[in-house]
């Protein structure tokens, strides 16, 4: 095959091949495999004909067409296909040629949501997502979830067997349905995003791009359903996190707080887009958590240099924040950020309360210990810090909490923030 | 497609409720069937009569094996069962949901194998 007609066609499936599947999905009446066998017949018959007979002018219609020909030819061949073609509504225009030319992007939607239906669980919502909106290999899928590929595969072959065998449907739901069904998609997002921002430096490149593909698909939805504030709070969320992805772990691969990143290390163009959606976000009366979620991290984007950081604004708004998700970890992060508002006893006073809920959780002492710290109350200070490294999660972790523990102790006098 | 819904509620808790509820949820379960039966869907449908009554039964090596009370003691137990007819999943689904003891127990639902 000629080199551009090649080039041409990685490039057209690597722009569209999501919108072409989630179309062919739909004709082939919510039939997964058929329509990636389908999709992928059509591009084998690509690279024999584009170099012929030319390249199309519609790439990408020329292939949803000639995979919607394919899908038929498959269906009428097996015996069920009589039974599915007269149960599919739209079959006889599609027969009548009658079918739109390109990939519509309802159809988008559609894939989105069937691969997040809550009647799959967690793992194969997230399997599904990655390999038909994000397009990803299997053995590229396996290795970001740290299993092996043989396992992958066998989770997508009984997540698309659930889809067939319990009916799942492949549409949009109604708006009463919405609530719940998009909680889940942006779940799924925020789960993806969170697998790829906890990938350390150190880890596989693969992992660190989840990141990257959360927010394409956040963007893609939120392009698609302009009305849900939520998909741009989450949107806005996960670039103005990632944003600081290159001044999190020093050349050692030890953690950098937030205070003490280099802040010019920060990707400016994914600030202004996060900040641009916060600021629009404003205007909506609802304050869902993502939303709320990325106006705390846009206070921390807005400011050059974290001295002058707005840590009243933050504290009021995990206060708002605890109203709709009042959970342990939300209040104390609150404390945390009344500690730097209004100062270390005044946190300290709002942990004591946590005291019973948080014991086994290191970020807990890790905080009473920094705020007993700036008090001056060493013994306690010690303490806590001994407990955060008890119960720290990785090495980075721990050692940045050992560093500040040998800091505390080597210290004539407790250093004020 | 036919879809099995399994209707598993904690006999216990259900037995304590004061007539007055007890009541008010026969009178939703009258309400819900009707409605499966006007639109359509309703297949079969039954309630089970409680677990103390229930009769196991093996056999194994050509021998009968029957013991007193349920295939498994389960912290929710099977009281009841729709089979409707549904055009999928999420119609299903949205069935279960309107049946009155899905907000104290647990909906199973299980499409019916069906031979080409």
């Amino acid at each position: 095959m000629s080199t551009s007609a090649y080039e041409l066609l990685q490039a057209v499936l690597k722009a569209d091949r999501a919108r072409i599947l989630s179309s062919l999905i739909r004709t082939c009446g919510g039939d997964f495999d058929l329509a990636e066998e389908a999709l992928h017949d059509a591009v084998v018959a690509a690279t024999t004909q584009w170099p012929r007979g030319g390249i199309p002018d519609a790439p990408d219609a020329w292939l949803l067409q000639t995979a919607r020909h394919k899908a038929i030819d498959s269906m009428r061949r097996e015996q069920r296909a009589r039974l599915k073609l007269s149960e599919l509504g739209y079959t006889a225009d599609l027969l009548r040629g009658k079918e739109e030319l390109t990939p519509i992007p309802y159809d988008m939607l559609r894939l989105i949501f069937t691969c997040c239906h809550p009647a799959l669980n967690q793992e194969a919502q997230l399997a599904l997502t990655l390999r038909t909106v994000a397009g990803l290999p299997t053995i590229e899928i396996a290795r970001a979830f740290l299993v092996s590929e043989q396992t992958m595969a066998q989770r997508l072959v009984r997540a698309k067997r659930k889809i067939r065998e319990a009916g799942i449907p492949y549409r949009v739901p109604e708006r009463t349905e919405m609530p719940e069904r998009l909680e889940a998609v942006l779940l799924v997002l925020y789960l993806l995003f969170n697998e790829g921002y906890s990938a350390s430096s150190g880890e596989q490149v693969v992992r660190q791009e989840l990141c990257a593909h959360a927010i394409h698909i956040a963007r893609l939805l939120s392009g698609l359903m302009p009305e849900e504030a939520e998909v741009r709070g989450l949107l806005a969320l996960m670039l103005l996190q990632d944003s600081r992805r290159e001044a999190r772990s020093n050349a050692r691969g030890d953690l950098v707080l937030l205070c003490d990143q280099d802040r010019a290390l920060w990707n400016r163009a994914q600030i202004e887009e996060g900040l641009g959606l916060c600021d629009a976000a404003q205007q909506s009366p609802s304050g869902g958590a993502y939303r709320i979620q990325a106006a705390i991290a846009a206070e921390h984007a807005r400011v050059a240099i974290a001295e002058n950081t707005n840590w009243n604004r933050i504290a009021r708004l995990y206060q708002e924040l605890l109203r709709i998700r009042p959970t342990p970890v939300i209040a104390l992060n609150h404390a945390v950020a009344v500690s730097m508002a209004s100062g270390a006893e005044e946190g300290l006073r709002l942990l004591g309360a946590l005291a019973d809920d948080l014991d086994g959780y290191g970020p807990f002492h890790a905080a009473r210990a920094d705020f007993s710290r700036t008090l001056g109350r060493r013994p306690e200070a010690e303490h806590a810090y001994q407990r955060a490294i008890e119960l720290a999660t990785n090495d980075p972790e721990r050692r940045f909490l050992e560093g500040r523990l040998r800091e505390m102790q080597g210290a004539a006098i407790p250093r004020a923030r | 497609m036919n879809y099995l819904l399994l209707i598993y509620e904690d006999e216990q808790a259900l037995h304590a409720r004061d007539e007055k509820t007890r009541n008010q949820v026969f009178q939703e379960y009258g309400a819900f069937t009707a409605s499966v039966r006007d639109g359509g869907q309703f297949v079969a449908g039954d309630a089970l009569q409680p677990t103390s009554t229930a009769t196991s039964v093996r056999v194994r090596d050509g021998k009968t094996i029957t013991t007193d009370g349920p295939f498994a003691e389960t912290k929710e137990q099977l009281g009841g069962f729709y089979l409707v007819s549904a055009e999928d999943l999420d119609e299903a689904i949205a069935l279960a949901a309107r049946i009155p003891s899905a907000r104290f127990g647990t909906i199973e639902v299980r499409p019916i194998w069906h031979y080409e």
